[in-house]
């Protein structure tokens, strides 16, 4: 086995886990924030909904989860895979594949985003609105101008909990064939009948959730000139 | 004329009537002082004013304009609740400055969000906008110069005293140049040594002529700034008066014995 050219295998496969890791944060957490107000909405049916699916989505594995949606299109809307993957102009099923792997775990983390970002919201004294109120601030710019960053420091440190726990849930991936490390890593095991390539691949995650626990230092740091 | 005028305000939390029918007026340049112990109602009157209660029944008028009437049915829209309580300023019990931003932003986050606001939706140019927000600031710095934290312009709340804090809110407050500048309580959550610095900052607001409703403890403080005394009892107003009807002649027995306890403190 040509160790370089497994090393380089590997980041390709690295590649694909930093992709699907980077998109689904893009996507899941503004989703998250909906979510979030949602459930606190003043209108019962919708908090009620969204708590429900809150609560089968947080309470199911994340890899059924993604099973699952590979179904959807065929059963809920009688559309084969094939045709669907026309439909949204992809070329291959691997694409298809990762779409629907993205999906999932953009719906999966913004559930638990969302019970962060309710609970962060939640924290922030009635004061605090009281006093953009009687300024005459209108309700959205509370949130954006008093509330938000005051959030963003609350749920930081729970955030950085779930976004380290994601980069090793990408892992999930390869259950829908999607490439990702670990499937390249397993790839070689087959192959050569040995080892290493799996704990390479450790090597690879350490060293990125290391890089994400230093910019997440690096963000509370920034934070800290002022107390919530 | 009446700059404000309250008529019979009425406030129930459930069962409970917090206000059970609370009349005033105040003119212009006047300084009312509401005292009375907690839970008589004297926080509720000055919420409903700022509008974060609406009150049951009763109606509110700035400078003959009504600015609240239970009888009329309608509920108002945010954007005229909003217009309608810029009439009033409050300054909070617990300051409730906003943290993430210096002095001077606190100050003038809300004039300018107000002003671009406003200059938006008259399609105004970027040039207008700009100009308005430099007005702004350097009305902002004007402010807090007037409470006498000018060397705190950029410092973050959290790095003030309570009092530095207090101080703050009131510039905060008067960046809106609200025709009414309610306190509640403004004291009550400061080291006793840091109450004199506030209470200066009020008492040198009613020398330039504002008109001020004032809930407080600090009955030294009430005697001397009042024009005009409210005590409060059980959600009715039990005795007003000048200070020195109130706090020199006192008719109502509740009133002698809550300004007995009050002095012996």
């Amino acid at each position: 086995m040509d160790f370089w050219g497994m090393i380089y295998d590997l980041c390709i496969g690295f590649g694909v886990t930093l992709k699907l890791f980077a998109l689904t944060l893009v996507f899941s957490i503004p989703l998250g924030f909906i979510l979030a107000f949602m459930s606190m909405s003043k209108i019962k049916p919708i908090s009620l909904i969204t708590k429900l699916f809150i609560w089968v989505i947080r309470g199911t594995p994340l890899l059924l989860q993604c099973l699952i949606v590979t179904f959807v299109p065929s059963m809920l809307f009688g559309i084969p895979n094939k045709d669907f993957k026309e439909f949204l102009g992809l070329e291959t099923m691997a694409d298809l594949q990762f779409m629907f792997v993205l999906f999932a775990f953009v719906v999966n983390y913004a559930c638990y985003f969302s019970v962060i970002i309710e609970g962060g919201i939640k924290n922030i004294s009635v004061g605090q609105h009281e006093a953009g109120k009687v300024l005459g601030m209108t309700k959205w710019q509370i949130f954006r101008h008093v509330v938000l960053m005051q959030v963003v420091r609350k749920i930081t440190a729970p955030m950085s909990n779930e976004i380290i726990t994601l980069v090793k849930d990408t892992a999930l991936a390869r259950a829908l064939s999607v490439i990702e490390i670990i499937a390249v890593a397993f790839e070689k095991v087959n192959k050569y009948a040995v080892l290493s390539p799996l704990l390479y691949s450790c090597l690879f995650y350490l060293a990125f959730s290391g890089l994400l626990t230093l910019v997440f230092y690096y963000v509370e740091k920034k934070l800290s000139y002022y107390s919530v | 004329m009446n700059m404000l005028e309250v008529k019979n305000i009425t406030k129930s939390f459930g069962q409970q009537e917090v206000l059970k029918g609370v009349s005033f007026s105040l003119k212009q340049g006047e300084v009312l002082v509401i005292i009375g112990s907690s839970g008589s109602g004297k926080t509720t009157l000055l919420r409903c004013l700022n509008f974060l209660e609406t009150p049951n029944g009763g109606s509110i008028y700035v400078n003959g304009e009504e600015v609240f009437s239970a009888d009329s049915g309608k509920k108002l829209s945010d954007a005229q609740l909003r217009d309608r309580r810029l009439h009033f300023g409050l300054v909070f019990q617990s300051f409730n400055l906003f943290p993430q931003h210096d002095v001077l932003k606190n100050v003038t986050l809300a004039p300018t969000l107000y002003r671009t606001t406003e200059l938006k939706k008259k399609k105004a140019s970027k040039s207008e906008i700009k100009a308005a927000k430099a007005e702004i600031i350097e009305q902002g710095e004007t402010l807090v110069d007037m409470v006498g934290l000018s060397e705190k312009l950029h410092e973050h709340p959290c790095r003030l005293s309570g009092g530095q804090q207090q101080r703050v809110a009131i510039a905060r407050a008067l960046a809106l140049n609200p025709d009414i500048l309610c306190f509640d309580e403004p004291t009550s959550a400061l080291d006793p040594e840091l109450t004199g610095e506030v209470l200066r900052v009020i008492r040198s607001l009613k020398d330039q002529g504002r008109t001020m409703v004032v809930v407080t403890h600090e009955m030294e403080f009430a005697r001397g700034v009042a024009d005009h005394v409210i005590y409060m009892a059980d959600g009715i107003i039990e005795e007003e008066g000048t200070p020195e009807e109130v706090f020199g002649n006192p008719k109502s027995e509740k009133t002698k014995l809550f300004l007995a306890a009050g002095f012996n403190k």
